[in-house]
C-alpha cells in the first residue's frame, strides 16, 4: 500500500476529523492552492463555484439510476451513434440540478412521481419495472398533446427531462458529430455550396462585391 | 502640491477618463496619440482578448459543465462580458410599477468586447426628430457636422457593407461584406417580394486586413466571445492597448469612481475619488479636465452623487435633466420554422456572429399610427449547439409529416425523436425589431435615497415605462415579421403575443442600447452638455458615452459613441492648444 492507497482506505469521518484539526494530523491533506488567475476564459469566482458545484451530490443513487434509465429511453443507441448515458447526460443533469436550483423540486418531484406511478400499476420503482412497463408508463407522458389530465405532472416531467437529455447529448463530442455541425473552426466562407443554391433556385446579389471575391 | 494620504504627490494627468467602453477607448486613444497624459480608470478588470487565459473563443458547448448555459454569464459562460443584469454588492432598484434592467459589464472595453457589432450610421433625420414630427428633441448638431468624423472611425475601426444611397441610413467607407447564409438568402427573396427592403448588414468586423496590428475575421460567428485575432472591435484590443503602447495612458482597474471632485471657488473639476475594489481603499486621482465615459446610467450616476455646495443637485445639473429621458432601443422578436429548411444538408456555415443582412427602416411614420421606426436583425442557421438546443421540441416536432408522410403525435422519445433532432436543426429563422423611442422626461434614473452599494456609493432607482408610441411600434414589427414569414412559407414556432403581452416589446434596459441621461443642447435650462458634450456650467468636464445623446434612432449606438466621443476629443486638443481650458 502507498500513502494515496492508504488515505483512500481512511473512512470519511476520519478525514473529516483530521481536516478539522490539522495541526495534530499527519494526513491532513494538503489544501490545494487559491485560484486567483483567469483560466480558459473563467474568473476566479467561476472556477472555485464550478469546482465547488462538481463536488457536491444532489440526486440520490437511485435517483441517478432513473434519471439515466429515462435519458437512455430517449436518446438510446443507434448504428450511427451512442446513447445519451454514454456520453454523460446523466452527469450534465446532476449539474444542472446543482447549477440551477430551481430546477431541483420539479426534478425529484418528478422521479418520485414516476415511481408512484410504477408502484400503483406494477408494484415496483421504475427502475424495477421491465422494459416493457417502463415504456408503457412513459407512453402515457411523452405525448403532450394526448396524455390525461392524470398524467400530466409526468408529462411536464419528460418534457423537462427531453429537453435536458437533448442538451447534454448534442453538446456532446458525440453528439455534435451526430447532428452534423461542421463549425467552430476558422473557414472562409464563400456562401451557401453550389448544389444547395440550385435545389432552393438561389442566387448572389449581382450588385455585391462580396468579401470572398477578391 | 496634492497628497494623498501617505503624503505621496499625486500626479497631474491632463485629462482623466472614466470608463473604457467605446467612448472612454476612443477618447483615451485620440488624446494619447495626440499627446496629453491620460488615466484611464475602469471599474472592472484587465481583459485582452488575445490573452489565452481570457479566451473563450473556438472553444466547444462540452467545455462548459453548464454546455455554456446562461447561469452564471447573463449571455452564457462563453460570452465575453463580465458582469450582467445584476451584479453582487451594486444593485440597482425601480420605482413601484415601473421597470429597468440595467446591464453592465466591468471590464477593460466594457460591453465593446460581446456586443453584435452591428454598427448604423444615423442619418439626417435622425439628428432633427423634433423639427420632423413635433415630438422628441433634435439635436444641437446635424449629420454634416458627424459625418467627417463617422468616416474616420469606419476607416480606423473597419467596417463591412455597402453603399446603397439611402437617405437616412448614409453610405461610408465599408469593407466587402461576407455572402449571406442559406436562410438570409431565403428571407431576403421573401420579404423583397412584400416591398420590404433588404441590404447586407453593417457589422464592425475585418473582412480584409487593415492594419499590421489586427487580424481579419475567420468566421466562427462567435464575435460575443471577443474576437482573439482582433477581427472584430473591441474596445479593449482595437483603442485601449494602442493607447498603452503609446506610453502616455494609465489606467488604472478595478476603480469604481464614487465622485467627481470640484474645486469650491472655480467650480472646475480637479480629479475623481475612486473606490480600489481590490483593497477597498478609497483613491483620488487629479486632472485638468474629466472626461465621463462610465456608461448611460453610471455617468448620470457619478453626476447626481457629485454634490457640493456649489452643485446642490449634482454636478452639471443646474438644469435638472440629469437622468432624466432615459431611453432604451425597443425590441420585439419573433422565432419561426421554415419547412423547406428540413433536412439540410450539413456544411459549415458559420460567418460573422451577427446577421449578414438586415432591413432599414423602410416606411414613412407620417402614414402610420406610431412615430418612430425601426429596422429588423435577422437569424437561423446551423449553429453551434449549446444548453438550449432546440428545447421545447414537443411544441412543433407534430407539425410536419415524417420521410414515410406520416404526422407524427408531438413529443416522443427514442429513434425517432432523435431523427426529428435532425430533421429540425437549422429550419429555424428569427426576426428582431430594433426600433427609436420617444425619449420622455418621465422616464429617469435618480439617486436612491436610502440605498447605497458595497462600495458605499448611493445608488440608483429607475423609473420606466413604455408609451403607446413604442407598444404600437412593437404591434407593426410583429405584423411585419408575419408577413415576411408567410411569404417564406414559415410558421411561427409560438402565437404571436398579443395586447396583453404589450405585442412582444421587450422590458426597458432589455435591448442594452440606453441613451439620454445627459443630453446635450443648444439651451442650458433644458440639456446639461453643448454641442461638443462639454458641460454648460463645467467647462473642464466632458461625457462621451450615449448619455449625451438626445436621441438614438432605430440606429444601434456604438458608431455614433465612437465619431462623437473622436469630434469631442479634437475639440479638447484644440481647445488645449488655443488655452481655452
Amino acid at each position: 500500500m502507498n500513502r494515496r492507497d492508504i488515505l483512500k482506505s481512511i473512512p470519511l469521518t476520519t478525514l473529516s476529523l483530521s481536516a478539522a484539526t490539522p495541526e495534530v494530523s499527519p494526513t491532513a491533506p494538503v489544501p490545494k492552492p487559491a485560484i486567483t488567475e483567469f483560466k480558459n476564459g473563467k474568473s476566479p469566482e467561476e472556477q472555485r463555484r464550478d469546482n465547488a458545484l462538481q463536488t457536491a451530490k444532489f440526486l440520490t443513487a437511485h435517483e441517478l439510476a432513473t434519471v439515466t434509465l429515462l435519458c437512455d429511453i430517449i436518446l438510446p443507441a443507434d448504428a450511427r451513434s451512442p446513447s445519451a448515458s454514454q456520453v454523460g447526460v446523466p452527469q450534465f443533469i446532476e449539474f444542472m440540478l446543482k447549477d440551477q436550483p430551481d430546477m431541483q423540486t420539479p426534478v425529484r418531484g418528478g422521479l418520485s412521481w414516476l415511481d408512484h406511478e410504477c408502484r400503483q400499476r406494477f408494484g415496483k420503482a421504475f427502475t424495477d419495472c421491465t422494459p416493457p412497463q417502463r415504456i408503457a408508463v412513459v407512453d402515457d407522458i411523452a405525448y403532450p398533446a394526448k396524455a390525461k389530465l392524470e398524467h400530466k405532472p409526468g408529462v411536464a416531467f419528460f418534457s423537462r427531462m427531453r429537453n435536458l437529455t437533448a442538451a447534454g447529448y448534442f453538446t456532446s463530442k458525440a453528439g455534435i458529430a451526430d447532428l452534423g455541425y461542421m463549425g467552430n473552426t476558422p473557414h472562409q466562407w464563400a456562401g451557401p455550396p453550389k448544389e444547395v443554391l440550385d435545389q432552393f433556385g438561389l442566387s448572389f446579389d449581382p450588385d455585391v462585391h462580396y468579401a470572398d471575391m477578391g | 502640491m496634492s497628497c494623498d494620504l501617505n503624503g505621496k504627490e499625486l500626479a497631474m494627468y491632463d485629462v482623466i477618463i472614466i470608463g473604457s467602453g467605446a467612448g472612454g477607448g476612443m477618447a483615451a486613444y485620440q488624446l494619447t496619440k495626440a499627446g496629453a497624459n491620460v488615466c484611464l480608470l475602469e471599474a472592472g478588470g484587465y481583459f485582452d482578448p488575445a490573452d489565452p487565459k481570457y479566451i473563450t473563443q473556438l472553444k466547444w458547448p462540452y467545455e462548459s459543465p453548464r454546455r455554456g448555459a446562461s447561469t452564471v454569464r447573463a449571455f452564457g459562460d462563453f460570452d465575453a462580458a463580465w458582469g450582467g443584469w445584476q451584479i453582487d454588492g451594486e444593485p440597482y432598484s425601480a420605482e413601484t410599477g415601473t421597470e429597468f434592467h440595467w446591464f453592465r459589464s466591468q471590464m477593460l472595453g466594457g460591453r465593446t468586447n460581446h456586443w453584435g457589432r452591428i454598427s448604423l450610421r444615423f442619418g439626417p433625420d435622425d439628428f432633427r426628430r423634433y423639427s420632423l414630427s413635433g415630438i422628441g428633441a433634435d439635436w444641437p448638431i446635424g449629420y454634416d457636422d458627424m459625418k467627417p468624423y463617422y468616416d474616420r472611425v469606419d476607416k480606423l475601426i473597419g467596417v463591412f457593407g455597402t453603399n446603397v444611397g439611402l437617405p437616412n441610413e448614409p453610405d461610408g467607407f465599408f469593407l466587402p461584406p461576407p455572402k449571406p447564409r442559406l436562410h438570409e438568402m431565403l428571407i431576403t427573396k421573401a420579404a423583397r417580394s412584400i416591398g420590404v427592403p433588404v441590404f447586407p448588414s453593417r457589422l464592425a468586423v475585418l473582412t480584409k486586413p487593415i492594419n499590421q496590428e489586427r487580424g481579419t475575421c475567420f468566421y466562427c460567428a462567435q464575435c460575443g466571445r471577443a474576437c482573439s485575432a482582433y477581427a472584430d472591435f473591441s474596445s479593449s484590443s482595437a483603442l485601449v492597448i494602442p493607447a498603452l503602447k503609446t506610453g502616455k495612458l494609465t489606467l488604472i482597474n478595478n476603480a469604481m469612481a464614487r465622485e467627481v471632485l470640484t474645486d469650491p471657488q472655480s467650480g472646475l473639476c480637479t480629479g475623481v475619488s475612486y473606490v480600489d475594489k481590490t483593497s477597498l481603499q478609497e483613491r483620488t486621482v487629479k486632472g485638468k479636465l474629466v472626461v465621463l465615459a462610465a456608461s448611460t446610467c453610471q455617468s448620470a450616476r457619478l453626476l447626481l452623487n457629485s454634490k457640493s455646495s456649489r452643485f446642490q443637485r449634482g454636478l452639471a445639473n443646474g438644469s435638472g435633466v440629469v437622468g432624466k429621458y432615459l431611453n432604451d432601443s425597443t425590441g420585439a422578436s419573433m422565432s419561426g420554422f421554415i419547412p423547406a429548411l428540413m433536412n439540410r444538408k450539413r456544411y459549415n456555415e458559420d460567418g460573422a456572429q451577427s446577421c449578414h443582412i438586415y432591413t432599414p427602416w423602410w416606411l414613412d411614420n407620417k402614414k402610420l399610427d406610431f412615430p418612430r421606426g425601426y429596422h429588423i436583425e435577422y437569424g437561423g442557421g446551423m449553429r453551434m449547439p449549446d444548453a438550449g438546443f432546440m428545447s421545447g421540441i414537443e411544441a412543433y416536432n407534430g407539425l410536419i409529416a415524417d420521410a414515410s408522410g406520416k404526422k407524427k403525435e408531438a413529443g416522443g422519445y427514442g429513434a425517432s425523436l432523435k431523427e426529428d433532432y435532425h430533421r429540425y436543426y437549422g429550419a429555424f429563422v428569427s426576426m428582431a425589431g430594433r426600433g427609436e423611442p420617444v425619449p420622455m422626461e418621465s422616464n429617469y434614473c435618480e439617486i436612491d435615497p436610502n440605498r447605497v452599494d458595497q462600495y458605499g456609493i448611493p445608488t440608483l432607482r429607475f423609473n420606466y415605462k413604455w408609451s403607446d408610441y413604442e407598444i404600437k411600434q412593437a404591434r407593426h414589427m410583429q405584423q411585419t415579421f408575419d408577413e415576411i414569414l408567410h411569404a417564406m412559407g414559415g410558421q411561427r414556432v409560438s402565437p404571436a403575443p398579443s395586447a396583453d403581452r404589450n405585442y412582444g416589446l421587450e422590458a426597458p434596459g432589455r435591448i442594452i442600447h440606453e441613451a439620454g441621461t445627459i443630453r446635450m443642447g443648444n439651451d442650458p435650462k433644458t440639456s446639461a452638455l453643448n454641442a461638443f458634450q462639454q458641460a454648460h456650467e463645467v467647462k473642464n468636464l466632458f461625457v462621451v458615452d450615449a448619455a449625451a445623446f438626445p436621441s438614438q434612432g432605430d440606429k444601434n449606438l456604438t458608431w455614433t459613441i465612437l465619431a462623437s466621443s473622436m469630434r469631442t476629443s479634437d475639440y479638447i486638443i484644440d481647445q488645449i492648444k488655443k488655452k481655452s481650458l
